[in-house]
């Protein structure tokens, strides 16, 4: 059931929401609420990876976009029992409520359940302090949505507070899962290790910082070679040495000291997956925290040589 | 089916008769529960013709009734239908009332049997009962009845709704004095017994072994929407704790009454009422706050104080939030909180049970790190219904745990929508029965309980705490909880 609104305030997309769950036979059961701030150009995107997370976890999804009426005013659309077992509610704000987001979501919060706050595409610079942000438990950036990968990176980390993960962590899951149950498997001192990845790509960066600060070793950062997302990750200890080489973005060869290369797949996820991966988890993430200051100071040691170089 | 009868309405012209009573009487008559000769009798100081009167009565009907319109059910309504102009101070006016009742009991057969249902300022009370009884409009003669309706705020202390009480007292029998507080006609609240006393389930964990502390919180998103007359001096606490949160209270601690008739009913409220206290120090355990200018529901609306009417100085609480304690067996140290307000982000009324969390538990603390405790939350308005929140495996995770809510919602469990409360409370007070209605000893003790606490926010000589309008009150409400460990719940 789908309910439109035009120039409409939150006791209407109240009673809308009532009467779509009346309609469709109640959505119980709803886990929590999830509010996803997009552009106007990202909303199909966002709507498409909102639904899909809206199966794996039953939800209230309250899109918000800006719309490019001069009126002040406030559309809404409201839909239930569509495609997901959830509630999806747009909402569009025209004119000086754009400045005033906060004080619609507020209402439309489910009671008591947490909230988390999604911005696929740009975000505010530190989302902690945004008047939408402060509504959430959570909140998920993606610095891969941003024009500007590396940067957007940055600003995340120096702006870190509790409840901030931004999706070039939830890219890492598996890397750091099968690298962590490589040394595991081949206990081994490393005393170097290496990181490459395409030019753009803010995972690459971030595995760095984490590899840093676990193994307390300099970890070199190629861009050059080749390929798509992170291309290969090499630690190393004396002659022994495990690789992970992952070119195609899909399948990579995994070695290691005294055993024949080996495939694995280590395919790159779509948006969709990561969001549902990371909403699994609605409690701080102190290791991601841990990695986020670890790459603060490696931006600013690398900002020292720098600056040394220049001087 | 309520007997033959007459229902007089004062201050016909209000909100209250227009959007909620003339649509009940409605209601009533559609599901065939008023008898064959009904009377309905508007009184207000309009210059109308009968059939003026009718037709707005048609006109609030079609727009509020729960019912369709039906033609067959209108015609045999409006024979019943009067209307007398006049003041209430105004004697003919009174004596024209009681030629048009003693008219309706002779064309309509109404038998006598006439209440009085005082839609109006409080103030407007006395000379209401004084007119009523000068002109002998309450005495009843044998085999019928006389009854009046008052609606709250009863009194705005212990000594005037005592005052109010004797007034009332001198014109009519105490059983014929029908007090309204509308909370109290709702299916839920009603279910709120089922719900304790028809199960086995909840009794046990229902005491302070399994019961960590209890919010009740009523919540308006509107501002005063230009009743500054009636709200100015009176106050959030006045105006709901008083009667709405404190019956809330009462029926959700009281013990098992040994019926659900009026005398029972009411001794199971006054025990718990008697035992229950404010804390001592009220400053620590309790908040007054008054709402500013801001955006509530994408909307700019203006502060309590730049409201029209409103002097600019007014200390009026338009946000209160009180812990009260219960010095029994069952609640010994489990605060029950109490809070209310306009302004606030959306409409809600519930009673949430907080229970106390596991005394062990045998998981990570990573793992446990988004779960809550459980809680049982009676929704009372919108969306009436019961939620059970408690902790499940979030799937595809080692051990992760998460809160989850069960709910269950009368409008997807039974299709018949429930009746409005001043359907069932109407239907009541024409048929004589008490249960539903707060009897006077559970308002003066209510009244004991709060006066002491709007005594001291009168003495403190502040302004009361200030808070955004489109917020969930100010933050001294906040630290209110957290000083006893506690948090609201986003209701």
């Amino acid at each position: 059931m789908i309910i439109n609104l035009t120039d409409t305030g939150t006791g209407a997309v109240q009673q809308a929401m009532s009467k779509a769950r009346r309609n469709v036979g109640g959505a119980s059961g709803l886990v929590f609420t999830l509010v996803v701030v997009a552009e106007l150009s990202e909303y199909d995107r966002a709507l498409a990876a909102c639904l899909e997370a809206g199966r794996e976890h039953p939800s209230r999804i309250l899109l918000v976009t800006n719309g490019r009426a001069r009126a002040d005013r406030l559309d809404a659309t409201v839909r239930a029992g569509e495609d997901a077992p959830g509630e999806i509610v747009s909402l569009k704000f025209h004119g000086a409520l754009q400045q005033h987001r906060d004080s619609v979501v507020l209402p439309l919060l489910l009671p008591d359940l947490p909230v988390i706050v999604w911005w696929p595409g740009r975000s505010p610079k530190a989302p902690g302090q945004d008047p939408v942000g402060r509504l959430g438990n959570r909140r998920i950036t993606d610095a891969m949505g941003d024009p500007n990968p590396l940067g957007a990176l940055e600003v995340r980390a120096r702006n870190y507070c509790d409840g901030d993960t931004d999706l070039t962590w939830t890219r890492l899951t598996r890397w750091r899962g099968l690298l962590a149950a490589a040394l595991d498997a081949y206990p081994m001192d490393v005393t170097r290790a290496s990181v490459s990845a395409a030019p753009e790509n803010a995972a690459g960066t971030l595995l760095a910082a984490w590899l840093g600060d676990r193994l307390d070793v300099p970890v070199t950062l190629d861009r050059q070679q080749p390929g798509i997302g992170i291309t290969g990750v090499s630690l190393g200890s004396g002659d022994d040495t495990i690789t992970v080489v992952r070119t195609d973005g899909d399948l990579a060869k995994f070695s290691a000291p005294g055993l024949p290369q080996r495939l694995v797949a280590l395919p790159r996820r779509d948006l969709n997956t990561l969001l549902a991966e990371e909403l699994r988890r609605l409690s701080d993430d102190p290791i991601y925290a841990e990695a986020m200051s670890a790459l603060v100071r490696r931006l600013d040691r690398a900002a020292e040589r720098t600056q040394g170089r220049n001087a | 089916m309520a007997g033959p009868s007459a229902l007089v309405l004062f201050g016909v012209t209000g909100d209250l008769a227009r959007k909620k009573l003339l649509p009940a009487v409605y209601d009533l008559a559609n599901r065939g529960l008023l008898p064959p000769g009904f009377g309905l009798v508007g009184f207000a100081r309009r210059d109308w013709a009968a059939e003026h009167f009718a037709e707005l009565v048609a006109d609030a009907v079609k727009q509020h009734a729960r019912t369709e319109f039906r033609d067959d059910v209108w015609k045999q309504l409006l024979e019943g239908i009067r209307f007398v102009p006049g003041d209430l101070a105004d004697n003919e006016a009174f004596e024209r009332l009681k030629t048009t009742l003693t008219d309706l009991d002779e064309s309509q057969g109404t038998g006598g049997n006439h209440a009085f249902y005082l839609s109006v300022p409080p103030g407007a009370f006395d000379v209401a009962v004084a007119q009523l009884r000068r002109h002998g409009l309450a005495n009843r003669p044998k085999g019928s009845w006389r009854r009046v309706v008052i609606e709250k705020p009863f009194g705005h202390d212990l000594a005037s709704a005592r005052q109010l009480e004797r007034k009332l007292g001198r014109a009519f029998e105490p059983s014929s004095i029908f007090r309204i507080d509308h909370y109290l006609g709702k299916e839920t609240v009603q279910n709120l017994l089922a719900f304790r006393f028809a199960n086995t389930m909840f009794e046990p964990i229902w005491n302070r072994t399994y019961i960590d502390h209890v919010q009740i919180t009523m919540a308006e998103d509107i501002g005063i929407e230009g009743r500054a007359g009636y709200y100015d001096g009176i106050g959030a606490a006045r105006d709901v704790i008083q009667n709405h949160l404190v019956q809330l209270l009462a029926l959700t601690a009281m013990e098992e009454p040994t019926s659900f008739g009026a005398d029972n009913l009411s001794a199971e409220k006054r025990k718990v009422l008697a035992a229950a206290r404010t804390p001592s120090d009220l400053d620590a355990h309790t908040v007054h706050g008054q709402y500013g200018a801001g955006w509530a529901g994408g909307r700019e609306v203006p502060g309590y104080l730049e409201e029209q009417g409103i002097p600019a100085d007014s200390r009026t609480d338009t946000f209160a939030a009180i812990r009260v304690d219960i010095d029994n067996r069952r609640w010994a140290g489990v605060p029950f909180y109490l809070r209310t307000g306009k302004r606030l982000p959306r409409r809600v009324t519930e009673v949430a049970l907080n229970l106390r969390r596991a005394p062990h538990l045998p998981f990570n603390g990573t793992d446990v790190r988004a779960l809550g405790s459980n809680a049982l939350v009676l929704r009372i308005q919108p969306d009436e219904g019961i939620t059970l929140r408690f902790g499940a495996k979030v799937p595809a995770t080692p051990m992760e745990l998460r809160d989850v809510n069960m709910d269950f919602g009368y409008d997807s469990s039974f299709a018949e929508s429930s009746p409005e409360a001043y359907e069932r409370l109407l239907l009541d007070v024409l048929l004589g029965s008490e249960p539903l209605f707060p009897q006077p000893e559970e308002v003066e003790l209510s009244w004991k309980l709060l006066d002491p606490v709007l005594e001291r926010w009168a003495n403190l000589g502040t302004a009361p705490d200030h808070y955004v309008s489109g917020t969930w009150g100010p933050q001294s409400a906040a630290d209110m909880l957290a000083r006893d460990g506690f948090s609201w719940r986003r209701p």
